[in-house]
């Protein structure tokens, strides 16, 4: 073999190289060592939620440890690994690629994000090995300003920080994608992916400030016992969450957009065919982010809100599952007549689109007000959430990350443990919250660690699941590490890809492209080539 | 799909490709303009909604309790008010003017401009020095120590709670604006601008605009709420 | 080559406008106008800040993308604001005792403990 060609893994060796680096394909690895290891930090939180749900009594973990537990949980997962997980590793190294760009518009405010990410990751996990925080991850008011012993502002800073990331990633990727693309890549001519992330960053720029005023006006109140929320002094808890879900909802799309993006390439590229209805899904992905901005309180109608407010909130969640909906069925008439090739990231994206459908039909279910006044707060919505954030979001995330892995490492990694492992996640998603559901019609409410007898059985299966799912993780994890060692070649394109990160090697040079890629066809022409596979 | 003609770009412009401060991932200087001031632009759009959230929290309990919020806003000094709101108006000319001063390649008057920015910044906060401490003084700070008379003590606090809230972050902005700006003057004065690369420049000032429309809104809400006595 | 340059003249005119207007939003305040004292000062500071916008920002001459950022950032705010105090003026709209009527003030907020009930209507009930 001749001597090893330059890529941007080994051009630059030293420590110094990787934390002061502004190669965003640098940074986008450097990102994906720490959401993996936020994902194991979770992880271990729902673990141990799952030991004590196994037995009807609070016998693990004690009534304040158990809050602690869920708060946990939920704290990590939302903002250290949903949030960040394909716009900030995914989309930070293959944008610029696809855009035939050399990097992404500022290179030094993509590295602070980094580090911002990762100082609010540091606060957080300070507040939780001292003494941990029990409010739940929507920090309610009066609980989280009042009454709380534990260490509800260090967490509020962490995730004050943390938001700052999300907002620079989100603004880098928007100049970015106005001002960057290579000749003749016009709007209509980007990878759907592309389009995804951009409504991604629009919700980043919008909503996260909005979650910032909250948590520091939260942290001042109880620190300096300012009173915005006080009920005694005659202010409104519902005001912390009309603030709290203009963000939060917003950002289950951060988390769920730019894996469906992921899924539009994957499915194209392993149906052979165009996304059906490329402008639909493009537009989509605007209307879930503008939309998404309209239907927070469908979170708060228990919470003492106006009856015409939540019905006017309950008819516009109805009408942003109209495009998620458009998409779930454009990727289906993409599949038909495609020519299916199953590697392991179409498995992954097939599994998506069963989960995301359960997911998103029982998001229409509680959506319905009146329905949604018995079953809030009780295991269905758990279920529906983990559906689309688990079953969704990191199904996308695993379908994206196998199909770019050629690309960042340059090495392919064992198909037959892919497909293994992506059978075993989804039986074991199935069968952890599968039984939720029923739990949750039957009553079962969240956040509780003791409950009656007869809810066990399904309890038991759903702990059960979650120790299947926890070692279909860990067979991912051993085999992506295994290709690094003993993964053969990768090649530029080993899936035949259409895309403009797939002309150049992998993996990639530190400036990407030799020469300035200038595009003059459109997106995902797959019909245009025959190709053999093995 | 990408086919990659001919080089381009780069090497098209050989002056702006070898400019100093044309950064390797843009082709051309305007390109980097239109960049950096898009990116500015976004970022003062987070601001708006960080911001946002508490006008939200403001007109909620505006509604709720006129009257406690008629009686605490008469406790703020309207001539101080007034006067600061001349000074960040005239801040804003001046900084307009500085950017101006970058634009067309005068090296001292930028200086000199943003020099005068910071000054009628500083005499700002100055005055809210005083306004702080004279409502500490009357116990207006909103905790365990607050003190208001009547029965609508209660939102009052809210209100003033909402006070320092807001023109304390916006005073936290105008800190942060003027280190800012004394790094600007400081290029400013290396003469590092020219009328080709003025960038820096020109982003401080959007900064330092936002920062005069929030204390626009500002004034009104806080200050001028119901002096003429329609609802106490 | 990049940006467009203002003549000072423009930069003096709309200084100019904004001290007027801020007099002006000074001496209106004075003036009692009921429930229209709140618009109309809030009229007067759009109008201010527009015009920063347009003139010290440059937001007029800039690109057609800046200024549908600046549109959008306002218009979600005033999605922010408008849709919560749907919910906050329309609680227990004809449907509970005490509560809203329709005009939003006085007797719908909640009772601060310890205080003399608020004085329009409460005491009917």
């Amino acid at each position: 073999m001749a001597s090893t060609p330059l890529t941007y893994l080994n051009h630059e060796h030293s420590v110094a190289s990787w934390l002061l680096t502004k190669d965003h394909k640098r940074i986008g690895v450097m990102y994906l060592l720490v959401v993996t290891l936020a994902f194991f930090v979770g992880g271990l939180f729902a673990t141990l939620i799952r030991l004590e749900l196994a037995t009807p009594a609070g016998d693990l973990l004690s009534n304040d440890d158990y809050n602690k537990m869920f708060t946990m949980h939920g704290v990590v997962m939302v903002f250290f690994v949903l949030i960040p997980a394909v716009p900030a590793i995914l989309g930070n190294f293959v944008l610029p690629l696809m855009l035939g760009a050399k990097d992404v518009a500022f290179p030094k405010i993509n590295l602070l994000s980094w580090y911002v990410f990762v100082i609010g990751f540091l606060f957080t996990v300070y507040a939780m090995v001292t003494g941990g925080v029990d409010t739940g991850w929507t920090f309610y008011t009066p609980y989280s300003s009042r009454a709380s012993n534990s260490n509800v502002m260090m967490t509020g800073i962490g995730v004050f920080i943390t938001g700052f990331s999300s907002i620079l990633t989100g603004l880098n990727f928007m100049v970015t994608i106005h001002r960057m693309r290579a000749p003749g890549l016009t709007w209509f001519r980007l990878p759907l992916f592309v389009w995804a992330v951009y409504a991604t960053s629009l919700v980043q720029i919008l909503g996260t400030p909005v979650i910032a005023i909250t948590v520091l006006a939260l942290a001042i109140e109880r620190g300096l016992h300012f009173g915005i929320f006080d009920a005694a002094l005659g202010g409104d808890p519902v005001l912390f969450q009309h603030m709290f879900w203009f963000y939060s909802h917003p950002a289950v799309y951060i988390m769920i957009l730019p894996p469906m993006g992921a899924i539009s390439e994957v499915i194209a590229c392993f149906s052979r065919k165009s996304i059906f209805g490329y402008s639909f899904v493009a537009f989509s992905s605007l209307a879930i982010a503008i939309f998404g901005f309209l239907v927070w309180a469908h979170h708060m109608f228990v919470s003492g809100i106006s009856v015409y407010s939540a019905l006017v909130f309950s008819f516009l969640t109805y009408a942003v599952a109209i495009p998620s909906a458009v998409k779930t069925f454009n990727w289906t008439a993409t599949m038909y007549k495609g020519a299916i090739w199953l590697k392991a990231p179409m498995i992954w994206a097939i599994s998506f689109l069963a989960l995301f459908l359960v997911g998103g039909l029982t998001g229409l279910i509680t959506a319905a007000l009146g329905v949604d006044v018995h079953i809030h707060d009780t295991y269905f919505v758990v279920a529906h959430f983990h559906f689309i954030m688990v079953g969704g979001a990191v199904m996308g995330f695993f379908a994206g990350l196998h199909f770019w892995w050629p690309k960042i490492t340059g090495r392919m990694y064992s198909e037959i443990w892919a497909k293994v492992a992506a059978i075993v996640v989804l039986a074991g998603f199935i069968l952890t919250f599968g039984p939720q559901f029923i739990l949750g019609y039957l009553g079962m409410p969240r956040r509780y660690h003791v409950y009656p007898d007869e809810f066990q059985v399904l309890n038991v299966l759903s702990s059960a699941g979650a120790s299947i799912l926890a070692v279909g993780y860990l067979i991912v994890g051993i085999y992506l590490i295994a290709s690094l060692f003993k993964g053969e070649d990768a090649g530029a394109n080993p899936w035949h890809a259409t895309g403009l990160e797939w002309t150049t090697q992998s993996p990639p040079l530190p400036h990407n492209f030799e020469v300035q890629p200038i595009v003059t066809r459109e997106a995902y022409e797959y019909g245009t080539q025959e190709v053999t596979v093995g | 799909m990408g086919d990659a003609i001919a080089v381009r770009g780069g090497h098209g412009d050989a002056h702006a490709h070898h400019h100093p401060d044309l950064q390797h991932h843009f082709d051309t200087l305007e390109q980097q303009h239109e960049a950096a001031t898009l990116g500015m632009w976004l970022f003062l759009i987070t601001e708006v909604l960080f911001f946002g959230g508490l006008f939200l929290a403001y007109m909620l309990y505006r509604v709720w309790y006129p009257v406690a919020w008629a009686e605490a806003s008469r406790e703020l000094d309207i001539v101080l008010g007034a006067f600061n709101t001349a000074v960040l108006i005239g801040s804003s000319l001046t900084m307009a003017l500085a950017v101006r001063a970058a634009q067309t390649g005068k090296q001292r008057a930028t200086v000199v401009w943003i020099l005068l920015t910071m000054a009628l910044g500083f005499v700002f906060l100055v005055v809210k020095y005083f306004e702080y401490k004279e409502k500490f003084e009357h116990h207006h700070v909103p905790g365990p120590n607050f003190v208001f008379a009547g029965p609508e003590a209660g939102p009052a606090q809210i209100y003033f709670s909402l006070y320092f809230l807001m023109t304390g972050l916006h005073a936290t902005h105008m800190i942060i604006g003027f280190f800012i700006m004394a790094v600007i003057a400081w290029m400013a004065h290396k003469k590092r601008f020219t009328p080709e690369w003025y960038t820096p420049v020109e982003i401080t000032g959007l900064y330092w605009h936002f920062v005069d429309i929030v204390w626009i809104f500002l004034f009104p809400l806080l200050y001028l709420v119901d002096r003429a006595g329609h609802f106490a | 080559m990049v940006g467009h340059i203002s003549p000072k003249s423009t930069y003096y005119a709309v200084f100019a406008a904004l001290m007027v207007g801020t007099a002006i939003t000074v001496a209106v305040a004075f003036v009692n106008l009921g429930s229209f004292n709140f618009p109309v000062a809030i009229g007067i500071a759009i109008t201010k800040a527009t015009l920063v916008v347009l003139f010290f920002m440059h937001a007029k001459y800039s690109s057609k993308v800046i200024k549908l950022f600046v549109g959008t950032a306002f218009f979600f705010l005033a999605i922010l604001l408008g849709m919560t105090m749907t919910d906050v003026l329309s609680r227990g709209l004809k449907t509970y005792p005490g509560g809203a009527g329709g005009s939003g003030y006085g007797e719908r907020a909640p009772r601060v403990p310890g205080a003399a009930p608020a004085a329009s209507r409460e005491g009917q009930h």
